[in-house]
């Protein structure tokens, strides 16, 4: 027998783009970036966003509390048995990126349940500048910092900011009151980012969530072209 | 059951697999479980080095102990779903019997990437909600060439491996100290491994009456009770 020999893989590879019964899985977004920027906030805007056009849902990975899945939970922006949290040790950058195999679980045990489904959303607990997700776990991240976290964040850059497939910069409302220069934000960002994407976004006035929807639309029917 | 395994040259002459498997950072899950070290931690049962000795070696002696025989004994090719029926007879709490289907299951998809067979498969197939890690374990060092000595010490280091790099994270205990723990209880861990690989290898002909039932009740109450925190780090 060898390596190559192909087993049955129902639960085997993770990355496939294919269910075992040929059709294309749902699309898995991660969303990471520092404590507070607003990833909870965005995922739940989105899933009122796509509701109703997608089947969609959730995976938390919290650090020591069930604190994302219940805040989705109460807001009722999925019916409960859409939203799944993974625990993490301590550690949601282990989960998101060394160790992916509880978050698998937690995805396939979502499709069984309730799929077949268009986008599952996996947020990462806020974690460090350096936390990006596996790409056995998702195939598209967001990285989501927010001004009042400080306009040098994109300068700094680090492989969130540098590599996420979108990186969201939220809570503009914010700006003026702790001082933060979008126009600088944006210049850096292009500066680390080249071509990739950025939103600027205010979850709590304008278009909300808008642009990231957008972006989400896009890579949904990318994924299904 | 045959005693090639598919990816080792001889069974049990396997030895850089078994560095592979015992690697800490082989993705199985376990970064998430700190066996039974945060309730103890919440009790002030663990508060230095020491305490966590004697936790170790209380688990070592117990579940580790019962784990390690059922991984030798699945990986001398003892049937696996007998052996998962021993070990939910050996394991009262069901927050544990929880736990250890659901390691098993993290097991199997990185043992399936890593070494797969359809011994594997055919345990994936026989329990999609997971099979006890322990088995899944054996199962797997048999498909990696390994012998149920290798397997084992697996589960018996893993035991307290899980421990000390939790109580680490929740104490910010000191790392070398903890790492000392293990260092110095090397000794008793090779003698477990050893107990549990001669009672392994009983069970394919006498049946799993002959591996051990040692259990810690303190642990098996405590899992209860942790399973129902609210805010908790690790997941057991
Ligand atoms: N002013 C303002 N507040 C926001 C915005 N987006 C989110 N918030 C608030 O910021 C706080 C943190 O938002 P969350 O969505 O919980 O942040 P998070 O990134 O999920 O946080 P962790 O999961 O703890 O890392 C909450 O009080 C939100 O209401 C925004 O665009 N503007
Ligand atoms: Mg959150």
């Amino acid at each position: 027998m060898h390596l190559d020999h192909s087993h049955d893989t129902t639960t085997v590879v993770s990355a496939d783009a294919a269910r075992s019964d040929g059709t294309r899985r749902a699309l898995r977004i991660g969303l990471g970036g520092p404590v507070g920027s607003g990833k909870t906030a965005t995922v739940a805007a989105l899933c009122r966003a796509l509701r109703d056009t997608y089947s969609i849902a959730v995976v938390t990975n919290d650090i020591y509390t069930r604190e994302d899945a219940e805040f989705l939970l109460r807001n009722a922006v999925l019916p409960p048995e859409r939203i799944q949290a993974v625990e993490t040790g301590a550690c949601p950058h282990t989960a998101i990126r060394d160790d992916i195999s509880a978050n698998l679980e937690a995805v396939e045990d979502l499709e069984d349940a309730v799929g077949p489904l268009d986008l599952i959303l996996v947020e990462s607990g806020g974690d460090n500048l350096t936390a990006t997700f596996s790409k056995g776990l998702v195939d598209a991240q967001v990285f989501v910092i927010d001004v009042a976290g400080g306009d040098d964040i994109p300068r700094k850059g680090g492989p969130g900011v540098t590599t996420a497939d979108l990186l969201v910069v939220n809570k503009t409302d914010l700006a003026p009151y702790v001082g933060s220069d979008l126009g600088r934000m944006a210049h850096d960002a292009r500066t680390q980012r080249g071509e990739l994407p950025v939103a600027f976004t205010s979850l709590t006035s304008g278009e909300g969530v808008k642009p990231v929807a957008d972006w989400v639309r896009g890579q949904l029917a990318a994924w299904s072209a | 059951m045959d005693t090639t395994s598919p990816h080792g040259a001889s069974p049990g002459a396997a030895r850089a697999a078994l560095l592979v498997l015992a690697d800490g950072r082989f993705p199985a899950g376990g970064h998430a479980h700190s066996g039974g070290a945060e309730a103890a931690v919440k009790a002030g049962r663990i508060r230095d080095a020491t305490d966590l000795a004697t936790f170790c070696r209380g688990r070592l002696h117990t579940t580790g102990l019962t784990s390690a025989a059922l991984a030798a004994a699945a990986a001398v090719g003892a049937d696996p779903l007998v052996l998962d029926e021993a070990a939910d007879a050996r394991t009262p709490s069901p927050a544990l019997r929880t736990t250890a289907r659901k390691l098993g299951r993290q097991l199997m998809r990185a043992a399936r990437a890593a070494w797969p067979c359809d011994a594997l498969d055919a345990l994936a197939a026989a329990r999609p909600r997971g099979a006890h890690q322990p088995v899944v374990l054996g199962v797997t060092a048999h498909a990696a060439g390994l012998g149920p000595e290798d397997a084992a010490h697996c589960v018996a280091y893993e035991s307290v491996g899980g421990p000390a790099t939790a109580v680490v994270r929740l104490l910010g205990l000191d790392p070398f100290e903890a790492t000392a723990v293990l260092a110095r209880l090397a000794p008793e861990l090779d003698q477990v491994a050893r107990r549990a690989a001669e009672a392994g290898r009983r069970a394919p002909a006498e049946g799993p009456g002959a591996l051990p039932a040692a259990s810690a009740p303190l642990l098996d109450i405590t899992a209860q009770a942790h399973a129902a925190w609210p805010v908790r780090l690790f997941a057991s």
